[in-house]
């Protein structure tokens, strides 16, 4: 069936629909990653997004359910140019068309996935509406010029929260919309993990006396959270070692008096340059951002990470405090500053 | 940190000829590392034996040696240049290994030579296999489990340990003699005592068999910080078992899903942060398809073939920022030259995918096995882009020049199930279209899958492309079929004719329904920043973003490339393509570059103004020039791949710069060119063109046997032989025709006599000869696989004079503006003609190079309208030079069973060193040395040749007597020697009883072997096994009485003394 991808600047792009067929309107993204459609799609950050991926062949290694970042597809729509027939990996359990079914979720194939992205990347990020429908190009504009995301974290969050018992320290996550791989990363160093959904009143999390607390990635502008900046403010005001993760990362600035803004061009790829100042060195990380810290005040926190490329905010070390928070999602190589995390917190005697 | 300001003059070491496994992409590096130190302000000094080079240029280094890569010449290139810092790992495995054995005599040491970039403790960790195990133990990453034994049941035991199947590989035994894989105990008591008898040290290796697991490759690259990064990921269509560059490869990796991929990724960066490479460095991994469990196969601590994929797969200048660390920069620090905004420390990622196609040498081998294996038997590769598999799959294969455009072969049409089941078990160069064939019959994914181990995804990628032409050949072409076509990768012409259509109506369906080809641009960053690099590929289904503008007040000129290095066509074209670009931009035109193949400095994308990595064939070269609409094309430079282009392009319209077509076929027709010859009072040696067997018989016996038979256009002597009966005609040309030939057949006589060859510069009026140079091997043998010497050594100066006239009158009868090259035979009543190319040729940056003549330039100028008297290099036949220049071939027999070595019309060399001294001898003994020739000043000769040159061998037996050799022979040969005076053994033929002549060859005892092959393409069996068993031993062996006498010269060269270095730069 016939699909149409229009962008808010008036283009239309023609393919094939893919995944459930239904109308919708996001923001539109590109993602530069070459692997990991599965976690992309499942990660809450991309709440509501729909996700060009740029790498022109994609499903080729299937899904398997249980590489998926949480319960369900969070973006909203899925644009590749070639969704692969061909699919093949000893864990594959269905298809990439399957997934996107099973979650209700819609696509369109057969674009020119690297034109969207330059578009993107020239005229910033713009939202789109997917259809397989007639449409009137003004109307649909129009409509586009006004479509406003809604609040994401209240989308996303948990319902209630839930405990993983460890023999090490106590760490409570605050879940904006947590990925499932932050929590095993957790669980891999035994610790005493509980989620609590970001609507918990903050001062009951605090009474209990964590060792740490996370703040987890997250969909969204930072600065529209007011309530959540609040809390984040409380946290900022108690001693407990706090390790802020992308969302959790930006939330943390807002809560300290820094600024956050909206990036000309987010960071949306799994090859990003991150130096560590402490280490003298820098690491490729995975990000998926589009805002980011722009300024925080020199005696409140320092800059212990920053991007090569456009020399952004990557990493803060709060002065006085016992909190870093990083604006990328740490594992892999990077995976190291969990253990910096616990040793946060006092140190691995349990681990 | 900033750079190390301790370095001021770098010796980079090259890689020496080219030969099958270590190819352009050297030169490539190599290049691209002079280049970026001189812009770092580095004085470089440079030792290559390989003249054909680009890096060997003046220009790219500041001093050039040409010299045989020995520690000998190394140690004299440094003491006479004194350079601070040595950069060793451009130069692929010769170069590494040369810096790491003049490192180990601690001869660096004491002149205060340090090795830059990765460490020689480093480079060796990751050589010596129990320090890599070691290491890599360390790390946890796993290697492939294997141990030496020496009992049953030593082996046994561990094969238990490790589990079934294993392979046992013998110690010490050629091409793996009694080994095998076993796939449980009873195999294994059936080979492992066999495989210990076999061995001479009774040791056999117990291996963990991993064949049929994915083949992955990780590009990296580390900086003295530690930080790191992967460049790219490559994966083998080819499970293990077959070399990586003997296999389909893709990039980026396309079966490994997210956790393995970053598993593989993660286990690379611990793995060169382990070795502390600083630099880039190549991993392979071998990952068992259906669990996380994977082992790390091999690692490259250096610039490597999958470097240079990897460059140009991604855009991303792997050689230059690998000298930049080697210099002191960090990652972080150094520009990415394609963006001009990232960092080299920005992993690249693509938004296309990349596939890579060998090419092999068995369309010249024909006798070759074609099995492959873990010996590389490719001589070359191409490499295309595109945005589906299809797409660049169908891309690269035409990209071959093997005349297929599609996977459907007529030679599997008639196989039935049965016969492709079979068919589908060889492991050889045809398995894709066995593949694709077994599909149009109905063959399984699944079925396939067992057979080849080849992933699914593959082959269900593989089976699209089949499916579509059955598709295709059904009903009529609509626009929607027509465009999957075009995405999927199919040409015009294939579509037109699977739907009955000819070729143009079919383009003319796409314009109207705008089906059209959009460029898009390799970037580094898959359009996340955007980019400055004018580097291409084309895509259906796209936007364009190619615009084809016109450079403010400048001229576009198109330069067409030579493709995939293959016999008879190699390095040099890329030579002249690069030097033509660069002429005509330093003339003010803007640039054009089309070409496929990865491995060479012309498809970097800072040579041209503009790179478009595209096949060169008609369609795809025609798309490009309707988009750029170019002032003018040069084909004269690539080789044979660019002149097939040449009508194509008129077609189009396109202006052919230089010499015009129609004189180009005046050069390549025959009757015209015998007009011309007959015109000019130029003599030949008598010939016909024929078509058929019948026809190729009669010219033969009209004309006189012996004579010469091969097709027209054709380039290195392809499918030439030398035929002297009826029955040799009809073996050849049954050959011959087995290929499509869409061009007559020659018969020629063959006249014996000295080849002398030239090349020259016209510009319509004068010319210009650099040099003329003459053979060593008499005519038969063909001038690629000839020693070549300038200046000549034994043309008398009437005969120069003819030569000279006949080349002018040659010149101006083409009207040739450009480059010209002449093949002649001095016999003893005259000078013939032996070939003409209106074009470049082999010698071109050799003699460019040993005269001092910048031809490539004086020609490009003379093609752009100026004239050879205003260029201030003279005109007529330049003085010859007061030193001597040896162009020597080397071959890569040992990586090619079953290929006869013996010297014929038929060029077999994969590449030449260049041997430069003050006299005759001492550079012909350079030039054997580089070769990597053992010379031998005494010991074993062993003597067996045909009955015609046992007059000549005795004398040649008699000087090497003097020597100290003693001589041995077989019967007839023998008894010759003896009855002439010379004492000489008689070694057995192979039937006459043990222990026989290959008894003497393997024992160790032989040190030197000339045999002259039997006439005919008849296989003398016993001759065959004679010069096959020599070059397995690496026992020199000379087919031609002449190489033998040149190699005596060099003996006694030898014993003379040492021989001095020339810096070429100062000539």
């Amino acid at each position: 069936m016939k699909a149409y991808l229009i962008l808010e600047d008036g283009s239309v792009y023609e393919g094939e629909s893919i995944g459930a067929v239904r109308d919708c309107t996001c923001e539109i993204v590109a993602n530069t990653s070459v692997v990991g459609y599965v976690e992309t799609l499942s990660d809450p950050s991309y709440y509501g997004q729909g996700v060009v991926l740029t790498y022109p062949i994609v499903g080729s290694y299937g899904v398997n359910l249980s590489d998926m970042e949480s319960e369900r597809i969070w973006a909203k729509c899925l644009i590749v140019r070639e969704l692969s027939e061909a699919a093949s990996n000893f864990r594959m359990e269905i298809t990439l068309s399957d997934y996107l079914c099973r979650y209700g979720v819609t696509g369109i194939e057969g674009v020119d996935t690297r034109a969207i992205a330059s578009k993107l990347r020239d005229k910033g990020s713009m939202t789109g509406f997917v259809t397989t429908a007639h449409f009137e190009l003004d109307e649909v504009v129009a409509k586009l010029k006004e479509y406003k995301a809604k609040n994401g974290i209240k989308a996303v969050t948990s319902v209630s929260s839930r405990h993983i018992e460890g023999s090490g320290k106590k760490v409570a996550v605050i879940d904006y919309g947590v990925k499932k791989s932050i929590v095993e990363s957790l669980k891999a160093r035994n610790l005493d993990i509980t989620v609590y959904p970001a609507t918990t009143p903050i001062d009951e999390i605090l009474e209990k006396k964590y060792d740490g607390i996370v703040l987890s990635n997250g969909p969204g502008n930072p600065c529209e959270y007011e309530d959540v900046i609040a809390d984040v403010k409380k946290i900022y005001q108690s001693d407990i070692a706090v390790l802020g993760i992308e969302l959790g990362h930006e939330l943390m600035a807002l809560a300290a008096g820094g600024s956050v803004e909206k990036m000309e061009h987010g960071h949306r790829g799994g090859n990003y340059p991150v130096k560590f100042n402490d280490l003298g060195r820098f690491y490729i990380t995975s990000q998926n951002h589009g805002y980011v810290v722009t300024a925080i005040d020199e005696s409140v926190a320092e800059v212990s990470h920053y991007n090569i490329n456009d020399s952004t905010i990557e990493g803060l070390k709060y002065k006085g405090k016992n909190i870093l928070t990083v604006q990328f999602a740490p594992c892999h190589e990077t995976d190291f500053i969990y253990d910096n995390f616990v040793s946060m917190m006092g140190g691995c005697e349990n681990a | 940190m900033p750079k190390n300001t301790d370095v001021k003059k770098v010796l980079v070491i090259g890689s020496g000829p080219i030969i099958i496994g270590q190819a352009a992409e050297f030169d490539y590096a190599g290049t691209q590392a002079c280049r970026t130190l001189k812009e770092e302000g580095m004085e470089v000094v440079l030792i290559n034996s390989n003249p054909a080079t680009i890096m060997t240029d003046k220009d790219i280094a500041d001093k050039v040696y040409i010299e045989p890569l020995t520690i000998e010449t190394l140690k004299k290139v440094i003491i006479a240049e004194k350079p601070d810092s040595i950069l060793p790992t451009l130069g692929g495995q010769t170069g590494l290994n040369l810096a790491m054995e003049i490192a180990e005599t601690g001869f660096l040491e004491e002149h205060g030579v340090k090795l830059l970039g990765t460490s020689p403790e480093t480079i060796r960790m990751a050589e010596d296999r129990q320090g890599f195990k070691d290491a890599m133990e360390d790390i946890g990453q796993p290697c492939i489990a294997s141990k030496v034994v020496e009992t049953y049941a030593d082996g046994l035991a561990f094969a238990k340990e490790i589990g079934f199947p294993v392979i046992i590989r013998p110690a010490y035994t050629l091409g793996g003699t009694g080994g095998g894989i076993a796939e449980n105990e009873e195999e294994f008591s059936q080979i492992a005592p066999h495989g210990i008898r076999l061995s001479r040290v009774g040791q056999i290796l117990v291996e963990k068999c991993i064949a049929g697991w994915k083949e992955i490759e990780f590009e990296a690259m580390r900086d003295a910080s530690g930080s790191a990064i992967t460049i790219c990921s490559m994966e083998n269509l080819d499970p293990v078992g077959v070399h990586t560059g003997d296999s389909i490869v893709v990039a980026p990796a396309q079966t490994l899903a997210t956790k393995e991929f970053n598993m593989l990724r993660e286990a690379a960066l611990k793995i060169i942060n382990k070795l502390g490479v600083e630099g880039g460095c190549n991993i392979q991994f071998a990952l068992e398809p259906n669990s996380f469990e994977y082992a790390v196969i091999e690692v490259n601590p250096r610039l490597s073939r999958s470097s240079a994929l990897a460059s140009k797969a991604t855009g991303y200048p792997i050689a230059k920022v690998a000298t930049r660390i080697a210099m002191g920069y960090n990652l972080d620090e150094i520009k990415n030259a394609v963006t001009g905004k990232t960092f080299a420390g920005f992993e690249p990622t693509i938004d296309y995918i990349v596939a890579k196609f060998p090419k092999w040498p068995f369309d010249k081998f024909v006798t070759a096995e074609r099995k492959l294996g873990t010996q590389m038997k490719a001589t070359g590769e191409v490499m295309s882009i595109a945005t589906s598999f299809e797409g660049a799959l169908l891309k690269a294969v035409r990209s071959l020049e093997l005349n297929i455009f599609q996977l459907d072969l007529p030679q599997y049409r008639e196989f039935t199930k049965e016969m492709l089941y079979e068919e589908l078990k060889k492991i050889d160069d045809m398995r894709l279209f066995v593949i694709a064939q077994a599909f149009l019959k109905g063959i399984t994914v699944e079925e396939i899958h067992d057979i080849t181990k080849i992933d699914n995804w593959f082959l269900t990628k593989i089976k699209a492309i089949v499916d579509l032409g059955v598709e295709l050949k059904k009903g009529s072409l609509t626009p929607e079929k027509l465009e999957k076509a075009k995405i999927y990768g199919y040409t015009d012409k294939i579509i037109g004719e699977y739907v009955g259509m000819d070729e143009k109506a079919v383009k003319e369906m796409r314009k109207a329904n705008s089906i059209m080809p959009a460029y898009k641009m390799v970037d580094t960053c898959a359009a996340e920043f955007e980019a400055i690099t004018p580097y291409y590929y084309s895509c259906y289904g796209s936007e364009n973003e190619s615009k084809g503008e016109v450079q403010e007040g400048k001229k576009k000129i198109m330069v067409l490339g030579s493709g995939p290095i293959r016999i008879g066509q190699g390095i040099e074209f890329d030579y002249c393509s690069v030097h033509c670009v660069w002429a005509l931009k330093s003339l003010g035109y803007e640039t054009i570059i089309v070409n496929n193949n990865p491995e060479t400095v012309s498809t970097d994308f800072d040579i041209a103004d503009k790179l478009y990595f595209e096949p060169l064939t008609p369609e795809d070269v025609e798309n490009i020039v309707d988009l750029e609409q170019p002032y003018g094309a040069i084909v004269q430079f690539g080789g044979q791949t660019a002149i097939k282009l040449t009508k194509a392009l008129k077609d189009m319209g396109v202006r052919i710069l230089g010499t015009k077509a129609e004189d180009v076929d005046r050069a390549e027709d025959r009757e015209l060119f015998d007009e011309i010859l007959e015109a000019n009072n130029i003599p030949r040696p008598a010939g016909r063109t024929v078509f058929t067997c019948e026809e190729a018989i009669e010219a033969a016996n009209e004309i006189g046997y012996p004579v010469l038979v091969r097709p027209s256009y054709v380039l290195g002597g392809q499918g030439m032989e030398i035929a002297y009966n009826d029955r040799d005609i009809t073996v050849y040309m049954e050959i011959i025709n087995r290929s499509v030939q869409e061009h007559p057949i020659l018969v020629d006589k063959y006249v014996i006599g000295k080849e002398v060859e030239v090349d020259a510069v016209c510009d319509g009026e004068d010319i210009l000869i650099p040099g003329i140079m003459e053979h060593i091997e008499r005519t038969g043998v063909h001038s690629g696989d000839s020693i070549s010497v300038y200046p000549t050594q034994t043309i008398s100066q009437k005969d120069i004079d003819t030569i000279i006239d006949y080349t002018e009158k040659l010149a101006r009868a083409l009207n040739v503006v450009g480059l010209i090259n002449i093949q002649f035979i001095v016999a003893s009543d005259g000078v013939y003609i032996i070939e003409v190319n209106p074009r470049s040729s082999r010698t071109v940056p050799y003699i460019s190079k040993v005269t001092n003549v910048p031809i490539v330039k004086l020609a490009v100028r003379a093609m752009m309208g100026e004239k050879l008297k205003d260029m201030g290099y003279g005109i007529g036949l330049n003085p010859a030079a007061d030193y001597v220049a040896v162009k020597m071939p080397v071959f890569s027999f040992e990586k090619l069973h079953d290929v006869d070595i013996s010297l014929g019309p038929e060029m077999k060399s994969t590449g030449e060193v260049l041997g430069i001294a003050p006299t005759f001898h001492e550079a012909l003994y350079k030039s054997f040395v580089g070769s990597n020739m053992k010379i031998p000043t005494e010991g074993n000769l062993l003597i067996t040749v045909r009955d015609t040159d046992k007059e000549e061998v005795c004398a040649l037996a008699k000087e090497f007597e003097k020597h100290g050799f003693r001589i041995y022979a077989t019967g007839g040969t023998c008894k010759y020697l003896i009855d002439n005076g010379v004492n000489a053994k008689k070694v057995n033929k192979i039937a006459e009883g043990a222990p026989d002549i290959l008894d003497f060859i393997s024992g160790g005892g032989c040190d030197l072997v000339i045999n002259t092959p039997t006439r005919g393409r008849q296989h003398n069996r016993d001759g065959f096994k004679i010069r096959r068993t020599s070059v397995e031993r690496s026992i020199p062996c000379l087919t031609s009485l002449d190489t033998a006498k040149a190699l005596l010269a060099s003996i006694e060269q030898k014993s003379a003394g040492d021989v001095g270095i020339i810096d070429i730069s100062t000539l």
